[in-house]
């Protein structure tokens, strides 16, 4: 265990945890009303999406617009979930969002096997055939999902309230995320292998499909509690600064991991340089999907996260305007640096919900979409690698071994060592 | 034709049969044939635009052939993804080099490693005793590749920064962590002054007997790979037009004339002719 809680780790967690430790005893002791507290959970959520996104553009290097799209997707499904537990006093929500998203994760990935051997698969046929299979198993959850689904609420119903609350309002989060992630897979397939610029343009067009889905949610995707356009209403207000924070932790740490690993590299490799990297035997169409489904499934958590702080959701929070938000946060924190974006996060969430509002004098307040850019403009001209460039704090540094010098280079068998 | 090293009792590493690419109208390769044997050190020259580099993409899948089979070990390698074939143990290194240039010397190399890293995400994501073992050696092999190229001491530098000799030692570097038995290199001698592309073949040699490897290198100045390779094919238009060993390439009327023109391959002709009598 010694390996693992080295040096810069303690110094991680314990300062995440000292934050956190501050900041909550600020709220419950009311020094922080419930205003700050609001904003400090939006950055906090806002980091998560952004990291997602420094994810598939900072280290992936595929430009993607399509954040927003899963974002929404987390919120409305999360949301969905802890309504009905709510309101309608049932779990089939949650039963059926997580049998569907488990029997297809579980689909996809055995098919996944299966299919990488089949040569010359196209990526559309393949698309086709994870298409069918997660509509059939869907359907399946849902046939399977509101026939057990009584025994369950029944189940959950002899816990206490609370401790029922927070497990629906978690797995909600947490399945949809997933549902994010397992569609992210399903789009990004055909869409990954366009160049960066054009895909693009291609996730643009999923984050206005979503947009307008959920305009449209209580007639054409037959949800009536989302009540489209007029903005869905009546969502617990779950989310609090512990979750936030036990959420943010988790998703640096697994960043972290994933990064600073052979697989990271990998990713890495491919905003690099495509060609280099394939001709060093990685799979890029492989690494390019694997950062979109994480980047996506971030995105998810954080949109289920969000939608529980005000417990209001309306589908024009998730417009294509407010899809650059993510993208500003990372350009200005440092792309490829996930300090930068934590920072820059919370940052955004501070300077444009709170200082701005509270400062600017009455009446001018929407003045502070003119300030923000202009603070955007000055960075961008004094640092244009954003405030962090690519600094990272140590924990979430590559760690580079000692300089070696081995011993069997040592004698002259090299022949540089004749030619210095 | 064979040279003695490569008896006909040993099977060819690579055997490239009637390859030919087309770029729409333009015949940039032409029914090439090339056979490697396992410890070759081989040359491909020709002038500029010959096609020696398409070549080099056809056998490392960058290029699907139009015509032709290309056999490596005996499968069949034409029309697969170009990762796969560097997996099946072809590496290379490219004309204009391409590390990855932001990052650093040391990853470089962790990258080309990829494929032998030995854990799995899972075990990246939850950092358990298999990754924290895995990665160390890694790592470590990492620095042994570098220390043969006397990078060891850059290995915190970003790859961008390094001088250029250097970034083409590392690129050789890089593709030897990819563990191949047969390794392209595109000219890797470009841009260097004769003492350095000196240094350079003597290291491609040291590498080759190092580290068993097959090494098929494209070159297009003749003084630099008459001295290290053993066997060389000459390319022209985009059709191998000699194939031997150095001196018999050096007095191939057919080669002086590509490289030349018609009235120095007369002209040498004429000398040789002269020398005889």
């Amino acid at each position: 265990m010694k390996n693992i809680f080295s040096k810069s780790t303690l110094w991680f967690l314990g300062s995440a945890f000292l934050i956190y430790a501050v900041l909550q005893i600020l709220v419950s002791a009311e020094i922080l009303n419930s205003f700050w507290n609001t904003i400090i959970r939006i950055g906090g959520v806002m980091a998560i999406v952004s990291i997602g996104l420094n994810l598939i553009y900072g280290f992936n290097g595929q430009f993607s617009l399509g954040q927003w799209g899963f974002y929404a997707i987390g919120a409305y499904a999360a949301a969905d979930v802890t309504y009905r537990w709510q309101i309608n006093k049932s779990a089939d929500g949650m039963v059926v969002l997580a049998l569907a998203t488990l029997l297809s994760g579980f689909a996809i990935l055995w098919l996944r096997k299966r299919l990488s051997t089949v040569r010359g698969l196209d990526p559309l046929s393949a698309f086709t055939i994870y298409l069918a299979v997660t509509i059939i198993l869907s359907a399946l959850a849902w046939w399977l999902g509101t026939l057990i689904s009584p025994t369950v609420t029944n189940g959950l119903n002899l816990l206490p309230a609370a401790v029922a609350m927070q497990i629906v309002f978690v797995s909600g989060v947490v399945f949809g995320a997933v549902v994010a992630a397992e569609i992210s897979f399903l789009f990004g397939l055909p869409i990954l292998s366009l160049g960066s610029d054009y895909f693009g343009i291609a996730t643009l067009g999923f984050s206005i499909i979503i947009k307008i889905l959920l305009d449209n949610s209580d007639t054409l995707l037959g949800f009536q509690e989302m009540k489209g356009a007029r903005g869905m209403v009546g969502i617990p207000k779950e989310t609090s600064l512990f979750w936030v924070f036990i959420f943010l932790v988790l998703v640096v740490v697994i960043t972290r991991n994933l990064l600073r690993s052979s697989y990271g590299r990998a990713v890495i490799s491919v905003r690099e340089d495509e060609i280099a990297a394939k001709a060093m035997g990685i799979d890029i169409a492989e690494y390019k999907i694997l950062a979109f489904v994480l980047g996506s499934f971030f995105a998810g958590l954080a949109g289920g996260l969000y939608a529980h702080i005000n417990g209001f959701l309306h589908p024009n929070t998730f417009n294509f305007i407010k899809s650059f938000d993510p993208m500003i946060i990372i350009v200005f924190g440092g792309l490829g640096s996930i300090s930068g974006t934590v920072f820059a996060a919370f940052a955004w969430a501070l300077i444009l919900e709170g200082v701005l509002r509270l400062f600017l004098p009455q009446g001018f307040e929407t003045w502070r979409f003119v300030v923000y850019p202009i603070l955007l403009l000055i960075t961008m001209l004094l640092r244009p690698k954003g405030i962090f460039g690519d600094y990272e704090i140590p924990f979430l540094r590559q760690v580079l071994p000692k300089i070696r010098k081995t011993s069997e280079t040592k004698g002259t068998d090299s022949p540089l060592e004749a030619h210095p | 034709m064979t040279s003695p090293k490569s008896t006909a009792a040993t099977e060819p590493l690579l055997k490239v049969q009637d390859l030919s690419k087309n770029f729409g109208g333009l015949r940039a390769v032409n029914r090439i044939n090339l056979e490697l044997y396992p410890g070759d050190l081989a040359g491909l020259i020709g002038p500029n635009g010959a096609g020696k580099t398409t070549a080099f993409n056809l056998v490392t899948g960058v290029y699907q052939p139009t015509e032709g089979k290309i056999s490596f070990k005996g499968q069949e390698i034409a029309g697969i993804a170009p990762h796969l074939i560097n997996q099946m143990g072809i590496a290379r290194t490219f004309q204009n080099i391409r590390l990855f240039p932001s990052l650093t010397v040391l990853e470089n190399v962790c990258i080309a490693y990829h494929s032998h890293a030995g854990y799995s995400m899972q075990d990246a994501i939850l950092r358990n005793k298999n990754f924290e073992v895995k990665e160390k050696e890694l790592l470590e092999k990492a620095q042994d590749f570098l220390s043969i190229f006397h990078l060891e001491d850059r290995q915190s530098e970003i790859a961008r920064n390094l001088p250029y000799g250097e970034q083409r030692r590392l690129e050789i570097a890089r593709a030897l962590a990819a563990n191949p038995q047969l390794l392209l290199l595109d000219e890797p001698a470009a841009g260097m002054n004769p003492n350095e592309s000196l240094a350079l073949m003597e290291l491609i040699h040291f590498i080759r007997d190092r580290f068993k490897l097959t090494i098929l290198l494209i070159e297009h100045q003749m003084r630099v790979v008459m001295g290290v390779c053993e066997k060389i094919t000459v390319m022209d238009f985009g059709e191998v037009i000699a194939y031997g060993a150095p001196q018999e390439i050096q007095s191939n009327p057919r080669v002086v004339e590509a490289y030349l023109g018609r009235g120095a391959a007369e002209l040498s002709e004429k000398l040789q002719r002269s020398k005889a009598q």
